[in-house]
């Protein structure tokens, strides 16, 4: 029988540690509301989203009040709409209008975001994907909870350096439409390079058309309670650190896999996956550059961080698969900036460029994320910094992604704030040597050697 | 049997069992195991009851545990048990 240790941990680390279920996500398939007739399609896209959802919120709080833990945001994804307004929306115009339903939908279920304003387009670009993403940056500037994301890439099939060249231009036309704002749409806009398709995480949540109709999918977090359970072994060798972190993960995980089983079973929805990630939040104690520091260096950027955190993305990985049985999404370590105070911490001292950021998403779970740059950084240059993440993902066989935000009419050295789970972050700068030459020739990168695996 | 961990955290003051038992008689809410012990100086309790009988909403039971802990000074949490299983056995 549980002992009272065993409870007043568990108790310690959703009090003192942060300890959360970061997002339940429905995931809602929308191939069934394509239609010719753009309003028919956006009557059936919020009739299917509020039918299937509007249980959603209500659901995720009488779980979190039945097991006493904290579920942050309920959320939902749904399939790419480029492919689901394919037929209907002749302009970038007629997807707006779908950004403006899913936007009405989200706020009426009560969800804090949803994904899905998305195409995928690691290959080519058909007309209707080209026209959602130069939609992206009005959609982004009049929606208040719609999130977007681009695949651009993926280790079959190469990059897509056409849909990179034009996700530069998007990205600073999103922070030029919402100028006002600090360019807030651009962090609601991702660029993937293999995407997944469940992931319950925003901004890069879309409903994969693999996927069933409808899907529950976790995502958990505990930076805090990792951090919390390492002081204890401060000085051990790398064997009780990998152990400590393991344990840690299984323990994260499995309050998961509990809040997916529960929340599938009342809304009589399949579960899907757990995504075991490790997500922080600007709250003090919920941060992943604090862990790195308690393994062991001054600053996140330090030598040895992408070593340090290479063994937390493995470790976490490896405690948090025993957990459950269906893991999957994003699954590690993010490293976002503005979210997370070690991070901002390790910028302001100087100890983390763009460059090393860059080096630690080989080894972390997703990539270039929540870095604010100056404003007047070149369209060019912000695809030259995708096209590059798109690198590591495509060659290395994972999920990256970037999520940069240019901030009109600020410059390095000076600071951006977002607010709420969104933070703040003092703008970096970015190497302004041109890739123009580069970006400009057109085309794709053809999948790397080791994709052929038939 | 439907197994919910009751867990009392505070300043040790007079009467705090008998204030929760009274609760959870008063709900047909059956006692299983008890156990208490001093942690830094707060008083420390778990228990373990079955709320099978119990007429009422497990959220009610949550607000009126939790608003008795307000009135007594404590802070009293009423969970289902299986978080505390899903996380401390394999």
């Amino acid at each position: 029988m549980i002992n009272i240790f065993e409870v007043a941990e568990t108790n310690e680390m959703i009090e003192k540690e942060n300890l959360d279920v970061r997002t339940i996500t429905l995931g809602i398939s929308l191939l069934d509301c394509i239609d010719a007739d753009l309003k028919l399609v956006n009557e059936k896209i919020y009739h299917k989203i509020y039918h299937a959802a509007k249980d959603l919120v209500e659901t995720g709080e009488y779980i979190s009040a039945e097991y006493g833990i904290p579920i942050v945001n309920k959320r939902i994804s749904v399939t790419p709409v480029s492919l689901v307004g394919g037929a209907a929306c002749k302009t970038p115009e007629d997807f707006v209008s779908i950004a403006h339903t899913l936007d009405k939908v989200a706020h009426e279920v009560g969800v804090n975001f949803i994904g899905g304003y998305s195409a995928l387009v690691s290959k080519g670009m058909t007309e209707a994907d080209e026209r959602l993403i130069r939609s992206i940056p009005k959609a982004l500037a009049v929606t208040e909870r719609v999130c977007s994301s681009v695949n651009v890439g993926s280790t079959r099939t190469g990059i897509n350096m056409d849909a990179v060249k034009l996700m530069g231009e998007v990205i600073l036309q999103t922070a030029e439409a919402t100028r006002d704002a600090d360019s807030l749409g651009c962090a609601k806009l991702v660029v993937f390079c293999n995407a997944p398709d469940d992931n319950p995480f925003m901004a890069g949540a879309f409903h994969g058309v693999t996927e069933a109709d409808k899907v529950i999918n976790v995502g958990v977090s505990g930076p805090g309670v990792v951090k919390t359970a390492l002081e204890k072994v401060r000085g051990e060798n790398f064997e009780v650190l990998c152990e400590t972190i393991k344990k840690t993960a299984f323990k994260v995980t499995r309050v998961g896999q509990l809040v997916a089983k529960e929340a599938s079973k009342h809304l009589q929805v399949p579960f899907g996956i757990v995504d075991l990630s490790l997500a922080p939040t600007p709250a003090i104690g919920d941060s992943v550059a604090d862990i790195l520091c308690e393994i062991g260096l001054e600053y996140a950027g330090a030598p040895g961080t992408t070593a340090a955190l290479a063994l937390l993305n493995d470790q976490v990985k490896k405690g948090g698969v025993m957990a459950s049985s269906y893991v999957g999404g994003l699954s590690g370590a993010f490293i976002p900036v503005s979210e997370d105070q070690g991070m901002i911490d390790a910028v302001s001292a100087g100890a983390l460029t763009l460059e090393k950021l860059e080096a630690m998403t080989c080894v972390c779970s997703v990539g270039l994320d929540m870095i604010a740059v100056p404003g007047d950084t070149k369209a060019t240059t912000l695809s030259g910094i995708i096209a590059d993440e798109m690198a590591i993902g495509m060659v290395n066989q994972k999920t990256t992604a970037v999520r940069l935000i240019p901030v009109i009419g600020k410059g390095v050295g000076e600071t951006v704030e977002f607010g709420g789970l969104l933070g703040y972050a003092p703008i970096m700068p970015v190497n302004g040597f041109s890739c123009d030459a580069f970006v400009n020739r057109g085309g794709r990168i053809p999948a790397p050697i080791h994709s052929f695996k038939n | 049997m439907k197994k919910t961990i009751i867990t009392v955290v505070g300043k040790d003051t007079v009467g705090i069992i008998a204030r929760v038992c009274t609760y959870l008689a008063d709900n047909q809410i059956n006692i299983l195991d008890i156990s208490q012990t001093i942690v830094q100086g707060y008083f420390n309790m778990m228990m373990i009851v079955d709320t099978n009988l119990t007429q009422k909403d497990f959220g009610v039971i949550v607000k009126d545990l939790e608003q008795l802990g307000e009135n007594i000074g404590v802070i009293i949490k009423c969970q289902k048990e299986e978080i505390f299983n899903q996380m401390h056995r394999i």
